[in-house]
């Protein structure tokens, strides 16, 4: 019963290894902003509401040490990231996702 | 302020009285009713590891309750949820608000296609019409 949930991948999300999406800052600036990306996802799939049972689509957006990623990297829009951060919030709470891993 | 409030509420049921979820979610329904209120879906999303240990506890059976009501009946739920042992933690998030603007935003995107239907598709089918009428001909 519980694939439901986690086969439910709505609408893509951050995944680390997507180049296409990625902006090489042409040499200046070293690799460090190699990760920017400009779009936002949910805006693209033209998602309302982001479920905090979704924990497929959440852990997109934490990384290794299970903070939540910045949008200044995924590249989310303010709407959408506040929606982000609370579902993973809320996930938390009911340990679908971790506070911190190490 | 007679308008239905809407609430989604997962709680996490000891693994070891597995035999017990069936049960524990008729009760939860059963106190519901009483209440006043309207259980829409009752769902067991089934045992999954815990994303951290509660209780000592590494899994959990989680259960899914949407529920629909004033308000009233979710107090009296979260306090026998409180109460009882098995529950290993509980959320309740109220969800006709979102919904409700998802729905809206949802709508207005509708209408906004509707409005310029041109930048659907529609341009780029004339020019193809044109050439297979002119196939035809």
């Amino acid at each position: 019963m519980s694939a439901n949930y986690e086969d439910r991948q709505r609408g893509g999300g951050y995944d680390g290894d997507d180049d296409q999406d990625r902006r090489p800052m042409g040499g200046r600036g070293g690799g460090r902003r190699i990760h920017r990306r400009r779009v936002c996802r949910f805006c693209i799939d033209k998602v309302d509401l982001i479920d905090f049972k979704d924990v497929r689509l959440l852990q997109n957006y934490l990384p290794e040490r299970g903070k939540i990623l910045p949008r200044r990297i995924s590249g989310n829009c303010a709407t959408h990231q506040r929606m982000l951060a609370e579902a993973i919030k809320r996930a938390r709470n009911i340990a679908l996702l971790p506070y911190t891993t190490d | 302020m007679d308008t239905k409030r809407q609430y989604e509420v997962v709680f996490i049921v000891d693994p070891t009285a597995d035999d017990e979820v069936s049960r524990l979610t008729e009760s939860f329904t059963q106190i519901v009713t009483d209440q006043g209120g309207v259980v829409t879906k009752a769902e067991t999303m089934g045992k999954r590891p815990l994303a951290y240990e509660i209780l000592h506890h590494k899994d959990g059976t989680f259960v899914l309750l949407e529920i629909e009501g004033s308000g009233r009946e979710i107090a009296e739920l979260e306090r026998r949820m409180r109460v009882n042992d098995r529950v290993l933690r509980y959320i309740t998030v109220r969800v006709d608000e979102d919904r409700r603007r998802a729905d809206k935003l949802k709508e207005r995107r509708a209408r906004k296609a509707a409005k310029r239907p041109e930048r659907s598709g529609h341009q780029r089918r004339g020019p193809a019409m044109d050439f297979a009428e002119a196939n035809s001909e």
